[in-house]
């Protein structure tokens, strides 16, 4: 049995030590918000936050994250899509399939928190391991930057 | 005269017989540095003890994926620390070969001492290591506890699935390092 606190909450799962963190949240925690990807931290799908800091969720067993640390998946980023870094996406209509998007703006958040307004430098690096199939890069940079205006 | 002759030659003797024990010593401890530059230039440590911003991976050295940068610490770009991906240790082998590695503290060298040192000629490989302006400001001691002790250093032997351990056993390495460090870590001469 593992404690680990998701979203604010502290929750007891019954789940093997080296389960990966992304099939507890998602078959487990039933959070289907974050995506499986490549699993091998190819791609940035899977991304979460692990005491404000990115961290691929697929590669992560969940005994790693079990003492303390404050997961956030992107159900907790905000209750009601209200996290600057949503309300720019929706603004600018940065979505093509979606799939990569949940990791994408996870990347995003993290960064923003680091650096409040981010260089474009400061950008592609911070989402260069997010791979987005439909290419949406273009929206994606000018989103994190409305997002900064947001704050 | 005759007798300062005599003592001349027991001098110029004794010196002789001194020089040549010191640089007996001196081949010891240059031929212990030829294990120390064979560690430190595998591609476990060379990978990112490299001139640019850019890390290599696996045996081959090629660029690392996805662009990632050494950042001012060494720890990654602030949006993209190396800890994203590379744990405290290697994953379990159920994740398979492809799962990053990890160990403590996964980082290059800080931006403001790089410690270059990948295609360095040994001469200047070795006036690196000592130079304690480069170097992060370490003594013999220290340097030799960071190659003894050093966590990340240490994964160099256990890097995981499909990527080759530094080729020196570790106790082996670290006696040659002591040996070439106790003789005041003398430097080959440049190869012209």
């Amino acid at each position: 049995m593992l404690t680990l606190n998701i979203n604010g909450k502290d929750q007891e799962l019954d789940v093997p030590a080296d389960m990966p963190l992304l099939w507890v949240l998602r078959d487990v925690a039933h959070l289907t918000g974050t995506k499986f990807g490549c699993g091998m931290a190819q791609c940035g799908a899977c991304t979460v936050h692990v005491d404000g800091a990115p961290l691929r969720s697929c590669i992560t067993p969940a005994t790693a994250v079990a003492h303390g640390q404050k997961i956030l998946t992107i159900e907790g980023l905000s209750t009601d899509g209200s996290h600057p870094v949503q309300q720019a996406w929706a603004e600018l209509d940065v979505v093509q399939c979606g799939y990569c998007q949940s990791g994408q703006i996870m990347s995003a958040a993290a960064l923003l928190a680091k650096i409040p307004k981010p260089t474009d430098s400061d950008i592609d690096q911070a989402l260069s391991g997010n791979i987005c199939r439909c290419g949406t890069y273009p929206r994606i940079r000018a989103a994190v930057k409305r997002a900064a205006e947001i704050g | 005269m005759k007798r300062h002759l005599v003592l001349g030659t027991v001098v110029l003797l004794g010196l002789g017989g001194y020089a040549s024990d010191l640089f007996a010593e001196d081949q010891e401890a240059l031929k212990a540095f030829g294990t120390v530059q064979k560690v430190f230039q595998s591609p476990r440590c060379q990978n990112c003890h490299i001139p640019g911003d850019s890390p290599l991976q696996f045996d081959a050295g090629i660029p690392h994926a996805m662009n990632v940068v050494r950042g001012m610490d060494g720890k990654g770009a602030a949006g993209l620390p190396c800890a994203t991906c590379h744990a405290e240790s290697n994953p379990p082998a159920s994740y398979g070969p492809h799962a990053p590695p990890g160990a403590p503290h996964w980082s290059l060298p800080p931006a403001a001492h790089k410690m270059a040192w990948i295609g360095l000629p040994s001469d200047k490989l070795c006036a690196m290591i000592k130079d304690r302006a480069s170097n992060g400001d370490r003594d013999f001691a220290a340097l030799l506890k960071h190659v003894s002790e050093d966590k990340l250093v240490l994964w160099g032997w256990n890097p995981g699935a499909g990527r080759a351990p530094v080729p020196v056993p570790h106790d082996i390495f670290v006696a040659q390092f002591k040996l070439w460090a106790d003789a005041g870590g003398p430097c080959p001469v440049a190869q012209m």
